[in-house]
């Protein structure tokens, strides 16, 4: 229902070409973490938006999860300047 | 720290306002024009690197300057930390952490000013009458147009929201930031995951300490 044609017409204005986003969305589904990659062009734009809020919205988990855990970690953790030197050292 | 992360942020803050108004055209310190947005390679180890050095300093502070007076809790402050720093190494090429940036900044100023932050609020109370149906009326007319969208609008709004800094920002724009808001996250996961090994690792063996050596 919602064709292409729609979509450029509502930005009419700002004179967006449907190739300028669609260039971005595919720059988008390459970061997206997939089994295959590369194979899927035949994600519609929707689709990968869906896709790119959800991937986000598991990165944001992900980091509160290690926050929690690191402060965990600090909180037990005998001595600071140890921590520093070693994870410099050991990077 | 703080000191770096302002003049990342803020490159205009110049000390010599006269060089400023005479170099007007040009940005920051080179005297040749620079290109507006050189990317941020968050998949190089050398990015993970001064990431991961930047969080380990803000996550000293938070040990030690955590206090009673402090009401968030380790969690978040580590969160916090992670963000800012993230935010920092981002060197404020992106809307997202220039976004990040500001917030802080805001609020470690209302922190310090809490009567300014008690004024506020009665300001808002006294004009809250004023606004409310203006306020309610535009709800209304998004809801209409929600319906009315196409769904990669639609989309692209729920996306907007969820990149700091982009709500109200073009779709083009919101595509960009998000793209290296992502890069930029998995680096950040990347880290801390990093970190997180090296402190479990080394808890478990601290009375041994022959790491070092």
């Amino acid at each position: 229902m919602s064709s292409r044609r729609s979509r450029s017409r509502h930005a009419g204005s700002s004179r967006i070409t449907d190739d300028q986003i669609n260039d971005l969305v595919s720059k988008l589904q390459q970061l997206l973490p997939e089994m295959h990659n590369r194979r899927s062009d035949k994600k519609s734009a929707t689709k990968v938006l869906q896709e790119t809020c959800n991937y986000i919205r598991s990165l944001h988990r992900e980091v509160d999860d290690l926050s929690e855990r690191l402060s965990e970690l600090l909180e037990n953790a005998d001595t600071t300047q140890a921590d520093l030197i070693r994870s410099l050292i050991m990077q | 720290m703080m000191a770096s992360l302002m003049s990342s942020s803020n490159p205009a803050a110049n000390p010599d306002r006269s060089s400023t108004r005479r170099k007007k055209k040009k940005i920051h310190h080179n005297p040749q024009i620079q290109p507006e947005t050189p990317k941020i390679q968050w998949k190089s180890d050398a990015q993970q690197q001064i990431y991961s050095s930047k969080l380990l300093h803000a996550l000293q502070q938070v040990r030690l300057g955590s206090s009673g007076s402090e009401t968030s809790s380790a969690p978040r402050r580590v969160r916090d930390a992670a963000y800012g720093a993230l935010a920092a190494t981002a060197r404020g090429r992106t809307r997202w952490s220039r976004a990040i940036l500001t917030s802080r900044l805001k609020l470690k100023f209302m922190k310090k000013n809490n009567i300014a932050k008690r004024q506020r609020k009665v300001m808002t109370v006294i004009t809250g009458a004023g606004y409310q149906p203006r306020r309610k009326s535009k709800v209304a007319v998004l809801r209409l147009k929600s319906k009315c969208l196409p769904a990669f609008q639609r989309k692209a709004r729920v996306l907007s929201r969820l990149i700091p800094g982009c709500r109200k920002q073009p779709v083009p724009v919101v595509l960009e930031e998000t793209a290296d808001y992502i890069a930029a996250l998995q680096m950040q996961v990347r880290a801390m995951s990093a970190l997180a090994e090296l402190l479990t690792g080394s808890g478990a063996s601290s009375s041994s300490s022959t790491q070092l050596s």
